[in-house]
């Protein structure tokens, strides 16, 4: 040890400098996303509109949701109507706003779903390798032989349609390419000096995925699924209008944006209402998941 | 001398496909090598790039599994099959990794990850954290300054004190040092090898030191072995081997030095040529295609490591040393020999 070294060191004995407290690294994410402006507003948006469909019976008057063929396709920012009616002359914001429960529940659960499901997947497959992880991500490939849609409409018309088929349908076809991001995410940690280190303290394989795989892979995996939110909504307002998920009287954004479609050219304001919300929604994931991307590495 | 570790006619095979239908090779990463640790003692392992030192570190920990020979530890044979036997060799052999950056989690702090194999081990969180912060401690790493840091918030030469410490946190008997101060800067260097001797003294550890840097090696070492290929090449004490390699291979290798003294600058022509692939090596001495004394006996028959005449704890693995090899330097059973 040098000399400056050594009295760098007896300094810091003698006037011990005070703890830094303890927060984990949670606690250090969670404040690195309240500095990110873009997501924290993403953040806000979606906490609208989530809370919005949450508490639809609340702050939608039932009357707003009753048909009136005489105020069909009543423009926006009509008297009583902010955002107009749409062709059954029922109230535009009611039914986004009732609409959001059903398309926020199929656009979130089966990608939460498919996170779980795949994410495990393929850090187990990443992170056995050889055998298991050629078994694994072949039998993964299978699904991407069938387009998406296709397969989302093959499963739910073999389950039969309602909300809950649906779902277990649009997570299916949701897993597969969740599992190859953890899969490829893992395999490149993998090969890391760290898991050797980890591996030479005498650690367990559990030990090792929880403790060194997991915070490392968590973060493609998170952006990843949170860019399915969109395309999981989409598919389900497509297993709508097939029949195949909920019927027309519920308020769904994509069989909303289906039965408006034959208005575009008489109120297209109101027919394009529903694609915007769910391209709002789908944005602030993007926006959202990219920032928490970036507070979940600790580098700056 | 108690002995720590010992290895017996260790061996490693990797094997090397060539394609679907191209040649199958096999690699002796390691190959029948056998020396032992003694307590307290700094075990030197030099070669060249390939010559199976990093090979036999990870056989040493488990990391993969001998194809030959066993290993010995404080008088116990280890069954690398046996995940528990495993785990009880760890408990006692700990090593120090060459990438300081690469051997940390980027995601952990400095505590974490010392405390991460305490606390695989089944301690307590707190107690984990608290052995962690000592084992940081030790190594010069204040905690208060230190523990919360993540890897890129350290220098190299602190980094290598986090590896160093996570690897003592776990009170190892004997550390297994594969090039840690070869990736720093010489100042750093030296104080990391200061620091490893104040913690061998302190600690009463017993190193295996893994080089390639020979001037690094005889500061530290008391012993060393030169690796060729994966075959022990010469076992013996450091001043011994540094002022009279045996092996032609340790020659050439000591006159590969640089010197800062102009009067020792050597003249002698350093091993010519590449190593020789390690697949499917031909069968006699790995080293005679480069040796200056090769003759045919070498080509056709290995040399086993033995003793030489004058100093019984000095081995080598040359025909030339070989009482009554057949090869002309060698000496007959009664005249004395000296190559």
């Amino acid at each position: 040890m040098t000399g400056i070294e050594a009295h760098v060191l007896s300094i810091e004995t003698a006037e011990p400098v005070r703890i830094r407290k303890r927060r984990g690294y949670w606690w250090a994410v969670w404040r690195r996303l309240l500095q990110d402006r873009v997501a924290m507003s993403c953040a806000c948006v979606l906490v609208i509109i989530i809370a919005a469909a949450a508490l639809a019976p609340l702050i939608v008057p039932a009357q707003a949701m009753k048909n009136s063929i005489a105020h069909r396709l009543l423009p926006i920012l009509s008297d009583g109507h902010i955002l107009g009616t749409d062709e059954l002359g029922r109230d535009m914001l009611g039914r986004l706003v009732y609409g959001g429960r059903v398309s926020l529940l199929m656009g979130i659960l089966p990608v939460l779903v498919a996170m779980l499901v795949g994410g495990t997947l393929g850090i187990f497959a990443g992170f056995t390798g050889r055998f298991i992880n050629m078994l694994i991500m072949r039998l993964v490939d299978v699904f991407f032989a069938f387009p998406s849609v296709l397969l989302a409409v093959g499963l739910a018309g073999a389950l039969g349609s309602g909300a809950v088929n649906c779902l277990i349908a649009l997570s299916v076809v949701l897993t597969p390419a969740i599992a190859r991001v953890a899969e490829a995410a893992t395999t490149q940690i993998r090969s890391q000096g760290f898991i050797e280190a980890a591996v030479a303290t005498g650690a367990s394989r559990f030990q090792i995925i929880t403790g060194h795989v997991l915070s490392n892979v968590i973060g493609p995996i998170v952006t990843y699924s949170s860019s399915q939110v969109s395309l999981a909504i989409v598919l389900a307002s497509g297993l709508s209008f097939l029949g195949l998920g909920v019927s027309p009287p519920t308020a769904d954004w994509g069989l909303m944006l289906n039965t408006l479609r034959q208005s575009l050219y008489v109120a297209p304001m109101n027919a394009v209402l529903p694609g915007l919300i769910i391209l709002i929604t789908s944005v602030c994931f993007n926006l959202f998941s990219d920032g928490l991307r970036s507070a979940l590495d600790v580098k700056p | 001398m108690t002995q720590v570790l010992a290895v017996e006619r260790l061996g490693k095979d990797f094997k090397v496909s060539g394609g679907l239908l191209g040649p199958k090779g096999l690699v002796q990463a390691v190959d029948d090598c056998s020396f032992a640790v003694a307590k307290n003692e700094v075990l030197g392992l030099v070669g060249e790039s390939g010559s199976g030192k990093s090979t036999l570190a990870r056989l040493l920990m488990c990391l993969i599994r001998p194809d030959r020979g066993r290993i010995v530890l404080e008088n116990a044979a280890v069954d690398a099959r046996s995940a528990d036997e495993r785990r009880r060799v760890l408990s006692r052999v700990q090593m120090v990794f060459q990438d300081s950056y690469a051997s940390l989690n980027p995601r952990h702090t400095a505590a974490a990850e010392v405390a991460f194999g305490l606390a695989a081990r089944g301690e307590p969180r707190r107690a984990a954290e608290r052995q962690a912060c000592e084992a940081l401690a030790l190594v010069g790493l204040t905690p208060n300054l230190f523990a919360e840091r993540y890897p890129h918030e350290l220098s190299g030469g602190q980094r290598q004190r986090v590896n160093i410490a996570r690897a003592i946190a776990l009170s190892p008997k004997i550390l297994i040092l594969d090039e840690a101060v070869s990736a720093l800067d010489k100042s750093v260097q030296a104080q990391v090898l200061n620091l490893l001797g104040d913690l061998k003294r302190t600690l009463g550890l017993t190193y295996l030191f893994i080089s390639h840097d020979l001037e690094v090696v005889r500061y530290v070492s008391d012993r060393i072995v030169v690796m060729y290929l994966g075959k022990v090449m010469e076992i013996g004490s450091v001043d011994v081997v540094y002022d009279a390699p045996a092996h032609p291979y340790t020659k050439a290798l000591i006159s590969s030095r640089l010197t800062t003294d102009p009067k020792r600058r050597t003249s002698a022509a350093p091993v010519t040529g590449d190593p020789p692939s390690p697949i499917n090596p031909p069968p006699g001495c790995r080293f005679s295609s480069r040796c200056p004394i090769a003759e045919p006996i070498c080509r056709a028959r290995e040399p086993k490591l033995s003793s030489l005449r004058r100093d019984p704890h000095h081995l080598t693995a040359c025909h030339a040393h070989i009482t009554d090899s057949g090869h002309s330097l060698a000496s007959a059973r009664k005249s004395e020999g000296n190559p």
